[in-house]
């Protein structure tokens, strides 16, 4: 053990002096070297660990995966590093499936899992080729792609509103209901027919009525939704963005976004998808996003990647009777005995990052494998499962992770951006939309573009829209308004506004509420109307580069200068969908009554009015034509007349 | 019509309206009384049903486990509350996050116009509690509320315990639908203003509050809970709010079903209902509950906490615990309390299932008993009967005033000459009396300062005495005022100005009778024979008697002494008086602080159109 430490010491020395060096060009050396440290500075965490590591000295305490963060972080911003970093180490094959599951447990003691599954493949869908064959890529979604000439398609369905104050940010972002975003190749002429074919087509895949997207809940943001894979169309006519706040997501659309995988839910991560588990849920997210890819660094070879995602977000109060902990069985009620065989790559990743002396939740088994990465500007660290290794199910040939608590605070979460919507205002004529915008950084100000969609039935009055923020008038530097027309299409309105640090942005718009023909209302019109989330997209800089209290371990060298490693993240918020009510007649006995009765009163108002403005006179009957003419006479003859 | 529009049989039926006039007036105002009366006779009467699908057959299981634990959390609440002198802001906010929920806080304060000396408030501070609990997989579009007023003293601490039982129990549950927001309110209703203000982001009344954090989506329903004693023998239920609004039926229509279910008693105007509908004692006594129904409904002023959620076209009701031992004392079985969360928690289950708002039952009702209620199209007609009379008066007018010269041959050019001094008699009585009513509304709040300096009384009582200075001083000024314009009030002149006044009050009454109908009834009850009757040609000071008997300000007086009896608490003059007094206060500030109407629209409408009237009473 003694010498074991010495070695330990010499890489000390060692990092030290490279770190020294290294210091100046970049840190993602030091605070790996930094982390490491830290590892050495408390080696003795696990007992596991130490355990086997005292039978087999050679082996280190806790292995680094390979991994450069760095590149997963400039790969894609927008997915979570880890799976993208994957794609340098993985070999040249004409199609390839992964399988990753993250689970990170939160700080209100709920646990979050989720699940990424991606197909690549190397064929080319695009300028009319006919694709035949297909392997671990669906079928049905081939076809699609080439069918409608679609460049990029992302598709998600939402049960429930993701909590940033509670639960942070998300890995991927979705609003509720249904969402729909797709790019078409500049070779289509008429976007707005194959747009309606495709989602029709969609509805029946996903089993969704996103066939109930038309023209009127359809816009083309400017600015908002940009193409996340290689693409040099950015011309949005080609772009089609659109939401159903009310969908109901259920297993009804889990059971064919199931059937899209490889493996089916027949092995691997996905024997746990089932659905009496899923939907037990505080928050349950499924998406699919297909986009091409460059298979290496020139681009010379497209390639084409399907990337479904499942996120879930399971209570620790309705589920937890009292017992502070989580394992495999008890949320998804199935342990996992083997990986995909399809599968390069099949892993469990646990967010470890604010437990390294587990002080706040025991792992159970624990695993010697870690893995940083940076994820949404924050430098995590994971433990590492490998389900394509035989050692990770262990004796009983089966896995069941362990998360047990131990201590849990439901405190707030104070995450550098986040928005709130609601209605403002009451009665059925007018109202207000708020829309609430914090910027939480403490010191650095940065853009946001906001997305509103409003339906045409809410008639904003966009002379009334004012951007405040700390009171005073914040003038959007970008804004791209189109006014709504009825039943055609809805407002669309998107502005770049620049958030002041540690501050509160609130833009509100009045409105009007339209009184609807009467075919128009739903079924169920005293529920409400929806009004789509808004969309706010941001660069927002980092908390690495923001991290200045020296109160975490760091080394001295590390700590001087305020590190660079990542200045800003993109990230996406989703407000919440608004339900307004709109002036609703009253579609039952009393409703036909008033009917009845203003039909009355109009038919009697008519011969009202006719008594009060005329008035009657009793009207001698017409003399005959004998009198008239002996009047006439008698009239010549200057004699009074008969 | 054609037998309106054949002038000879339309002048056969005019005669007969002139010539029957008066009997026919005084057969209406009884029909409309008796009908009124009838009302509360149960055969006449519908039985309670309830109309909402959602809530009526999906069957709940309540299986509230814990009322030992929130009797203790109610305990903890009184030693914290006792300890800060006030509402224990960080407890609530450490027990509610403690039970899983979101919690944030609200602050308000509020100068009152003058100081209140029922509540003894002047200057209000204070802060609500809130937290809410999310619903699963639901969008945040949604929310039920269940508050409890943190009241001063020892009361309500129950409820608040009761509350955050619910809260704990409820949090562990799967099924809800809908985000459920738990708050605690400080000055009752000026709290629970303050956060329905700023939940919806408005300001009607003026105060200051600092904007809401967390929220839920459109507010579906509310109950508020009022609770003071770990025993209770009843349950009440109170649906009078703002300016006479109800809630939907169904609101009522649930918390009997749930009492029924589980076996609790259940009151509305603090009486049991009784079966024997056909006794005397049994007609007067629902005859009582719906005249007390009445009056807190013309009162205009919320009842509970729920009063104000109704503005925002939010279902809400409150529910009090009564731990009575005055009557009915054979009848009652001591309930425990867990009998009562099982029934919040019903209620609340009910209300999560709703695929609407509460919208298919009735919004205009009166109730003579939990189990039975007046719709609107049953009391209307008392109204219409009341208000028949000044028409028939209305047109027997005018059948006056055209009649005469349509005589002559050249009666029109007559007409207009005669009536051409008759505007100007009529406008300036009109801008008078309305003057005279604005100063009834300005005055007393707006020179109580100067009252108080001149003359040795309390602010509160400066703003009524100053109320009723100006209202006795309005009956001394318009009845000699036109005779400064128009010289002699001719015979032509008082009938169009009463013609004018009579259709002014049918107007006003019937408008105010669609909003508030009991307000309109109470209103027309007294008014109408006033103005039906009125001719400068009565005796003087009979009628002078009669009409100031008959005045608003009179009808508020009786009204006190009414309900204080009919709530078996029958006070004496000096009291009553001094009950008068604090009613117009409380009114006064009613108006001010949550905007209820009542008070303007006297002012403003009623009396000035009254004092048309005692005008044409001292014409010559």
């Amino acid at each position: 053990m003694a010498a074991h430490r010495c070695s330990y010491l010499a890489w000390l020395v060692f990092i030290f002096s490279l770190s020294g060096i290294l210091v100046a060009d970049g840190q993602e050396t030091t605070l790996s070297g930094d982390h490491l440290v830290s590892a050495v500075e408390n080696p003795q965490t696990d007992a596991e660990t130490e355990k086997r590591a005292a039978e087999e000295p050679a082996v280190e305490e806790r292995r680094w995966e390979a991994t450069r963060a760095a590149d997963a972080a400039e790969e894609n911003q927008e997915f979570p590093a880890s799976v993208a970093t994957v794609l340098s180490s993985t070999p040249q094959l004409k199609d390839d499936f992964q399988e990753e599951l993250v689970i990170r447990p939160l700080h209100s003691g709920d646990i979050y899992a989720s699940f990424h599954f991606r197909t690549l493949w190397e064929t080319d869908f695009m300028k009319g080729n006919k694709v035949s064959h297909y392997r671990l890529f669906p079928k049905s979604l081939g076809q699609v792609i080439s069918k409608f000439s679609v460049r990029e398609l992302h598709i998600s369905f939402t049960q429930g509103y993701w909590r940033t104050m509670q639960w942070g940010q998300p890995y991927l972002p979705s609003p509720p209901g249904a969402e729909l975003w797709v790019w078409f190749q500049d070779t289509v002429t008429d976007v707005d027919a194959t747009w309606k074919e495709l989602t029709n087509v969609l509805s029946g895949i996903f089993c969704a009525s996103l066939n109930f997207i038309d023209s009127t809940n359809t816009v083309q943001p400017s600015a908002s939704f940009k193409p996340l894979g290689i693409a040099n169309v950015t011309d949005h006519r080609f772009l089609r963005y659109a939401t159903l706040p009310r969908e109901i997501v259920c297993t009804e659309n889990l059971t064919p976004w199931k059937k899209l995988l490889p493996c089916g839910s027949k092995a691997g991560l996905a024997v746990l998808l089932k659905s009496e588990k899923l939907f037990h849920s505080s928050f349950h997210s499924q998406a699919v996003h297909i986009r091409p890819m460059c298979q290496d660094s020139q681009c010379k070879t497209p390639s084409w990647e399907l990337r479904q995602t499942l996120n879930v977000v399971f209570d620790l109060h309705t589920s937890g009777q009292g017992k502070q902990e989580w394992s495999l069985f008890k949320m998804f009620s199935r342990t996992l005995t083997e990986a995909c065989p399809l599968a390069s790559s099949s892993k469990i990743y646990i967010d470890i990052t604010d437990n390294p002396q587990e002080e706040q939740f025991e792992l159970i088994p624990a695993t010697p494998l870690l893995r940083q990465a940076v994820v949404l500007g924050d430098r995590r660290t994971f433990s590492v499962y490998d389900l394509t290794q035989q050692v990770t199910f262990g004796t009983v040939r089966s896995l069941n992770l362990l998360i047990r608590w131990k201590s849990t605070e439901g405190h707030m979460l104070r995450p550098l951006l986040h928005a709130e919507r609601y209605v403002a205002g009451y009665g059925l004529q007018t109202g207000e939309i708020h829309t609430l915008m914090y910027n939480n950084h403490p010191f650095r100000s940065f853009s946001v573009l906001l997305l509103d969609s409003v339906p045409w039935y809410l008639r904003l009055y966009i002379h009334t829209l004012t951007v405040t923020s700390k009171g005073k008038d914040n003038k959007p530097s970008y804004i791209h308004y189109q006014p709504s027309k009825d039943r055609i299409r809805p407002h669309l309105l998107e502005m770049l506004v620049q958030l002041p640090p540690h501050s509160v942005t609130e833009v509100t718009v009045q409105f009007e509420r339209a009184l609807l023909k009467w075919t128009e209302y739903t079924p169920d019109p005293n529920h409400g109307f929806y009004v789509g989330s808004s969309v706010i997209s941001a660069l927002v800089p980092s908390t690495v580069a923001m991290d200045t209290n020296n109160t975490q371990e760091r080394t001295l060298f590390s700590s001087f200068f305020p590190c660079k490693e990542e200045s800003s993240y993109f990230v996406r918020v989703y407000t919440e969908p608004l339900l307004v009510n709109l002036p609703t007649p009253d579609f039952s006995m009393p409703y036909n009554v008033i009917c009845l009765t203003c039909t009355v009163v109009a038919v009697g108002y008519g011969s009202l009015y006719n008594l009060l403005t005329r008035s009657f006179q009793v009207e001698e009957p017409n003399p005959g034509l004998a009198k008239r003419i002996a009047n006439i006479i008698r009239k010549m003859r200057g004699v009074p007349p008969l | 019509m054609g037998l309106l529009s054949d002038p000879n049989r339309r002048r056969a039926l005019i005669s007969m309206l002139t010539r029957l006039n008066a009997p026919i007036c005084m057969l209406c105002y009884c029909a409309g009384v008796c009908w009124f009366m009838g009302l509360a006779f149960e055969p006449f009467t519908l039985r309670t049903y309830m109309s909402e699908n959602a809530m009526g057959s999906t069957m709940v299981e309540e299986r509230f486990p814990a009322g030992e634990r929130a009797l203790a959390t109610a305990r903890e609440f009184a030693a914290h509350k006792k300890k800060v002198g006030g509402m224990p802001v960080d407890w609530l906010v450490k027990t509610m996050q403690a039970r899983g929920l979101e919690v944030f806080t609200q602050s308000f304060s509020r100068v009152l116009p003058f100081p209140d000396e029922n509540k003894e408030r002047y200057i209000v501070k204070g802060t609500n509690v809130y937290g809410i609990l999310r619903a699963p997989r639901a969008p945040r579009t949604e929310a039920l509320v269940l508050s409890a007023p943190c009241s001063p003293g020892d009361n309500n601490n129950q409820a608040v315990g009761l509350l955050l039982g619910l809260a704990h129990y409820f949090r562990n549950q799967i099924y809800w639908a809908k985000d459920i927001i738990f708050l605690v309110n400080e000055h009752d209703l000026i709290g629970m203003q303050a956060w329905l203000e700023g939940y919806h982001h408005t300001n009607t009344t003026g105060m200051k509050w600092t904007p809401l954090q967390g929220r839920g989506g459109s507010i579906q329903a509310a109950l508020s809970l009022e609770l003071s004693s770990d025993v209770i023998t009843s349950l009440d239920i109170v649906l009078e709010g703002l300016n006479g609004q109800l809630p939907n039926l169904d609101l009522a229509n649930l918390f009997y079903a749930f009492c029924q279910k589980i076996g609790v008693l259940c009151t509305i105007q603090g009486r049991l209902q009784r079966n024997d509908w056909d006794s005397v004692s049994g007609y007067s006594h629902a005859v009582q509950t719906m005249m007390l129904m009445v009056m807190k409904q013309a009162s205009g002023r919320p009842w509970g906490d729920h009063g104000l959620f109704l503005r925002y076209h939010i279902e809400a009701a409150t529910i009090s615990g009564i731990n009575s031992f005055r009557q009915y004392k054979t009848d009652l079985t001591t309930t425990g309390r867990s009998d009562l969360y099982r029934l919040v928690e019903g209620m609340y289950r009910k209300l999560n299932n709703l695929l609407e708002r509460l919208h298919q039952s009735y919004f205009f009702y009166l109730m003579p008993s939990l189990t039975h209620f007046v719709s609107i199209g049953y009391y209307m007609p008392a109204f219409g009967l009341l208000a028949v009379i000044l028409l028939l008066r209305a047109l027997d007018l005018w059948v006056q005033l055209v009649a005469p010269p349509a005589r002559t041959e050249d009666g029109i050019a007559e007409i207009e000459q005669q009536s051409s001094p008759g505007v100007r008699s009529v406008l300036t009585p009109l801008i008078i009396s309305h003057l005279t009513g604005a100063a009834l509304y300005l005055m007393p709040v707006h020179f109580q300062e100067m009252a108080v300096e001149h003359f040795p009384v309390s602010e509160t009582e400066a703003v009524v005495l100053t109320a009723i200075a100006v209202y006795t001083a309005g009956l001394a000024l318009p009845h000699n005022t036109h005779r400064l314009v128009s010289g002699e009030g001719t015979e032509q002149g008082w009938r169009v100005l009463k013609l004018v006044a009579v259709l002014y009050l049918a107007v006003l009454l019937g408008c105010t009778a669609l909003i508030n109908f009991s307000l309109g009834f109470i209103l027309a009850l007294t008014m109408v024979p006033v103005a039906a009757f009125v001719t400068p040609d009565v005796p003087k000071v009979l009628s002078a008697i009669v009409f100031v008997i008959l005045s608003p300000a009179c009808t508020l007086l009786f009204s006190v002494f009414l309900f204080q009896e009919l709530q078996d608490m029958p006070v004496s003059l000096q009291d009553g008086w001094m009950l008068y007094i604090s009613v117009i206060s409380q009114g006064i500030l009613d108006h001010y602080l949550f905007g209820s109407l009542v008070y303007p629209l006297i002012a403003l409408m009623v009396y000035p159109c009254w004092l048309l009237f005692w005008n044409i009473l001292f014409w010559k």
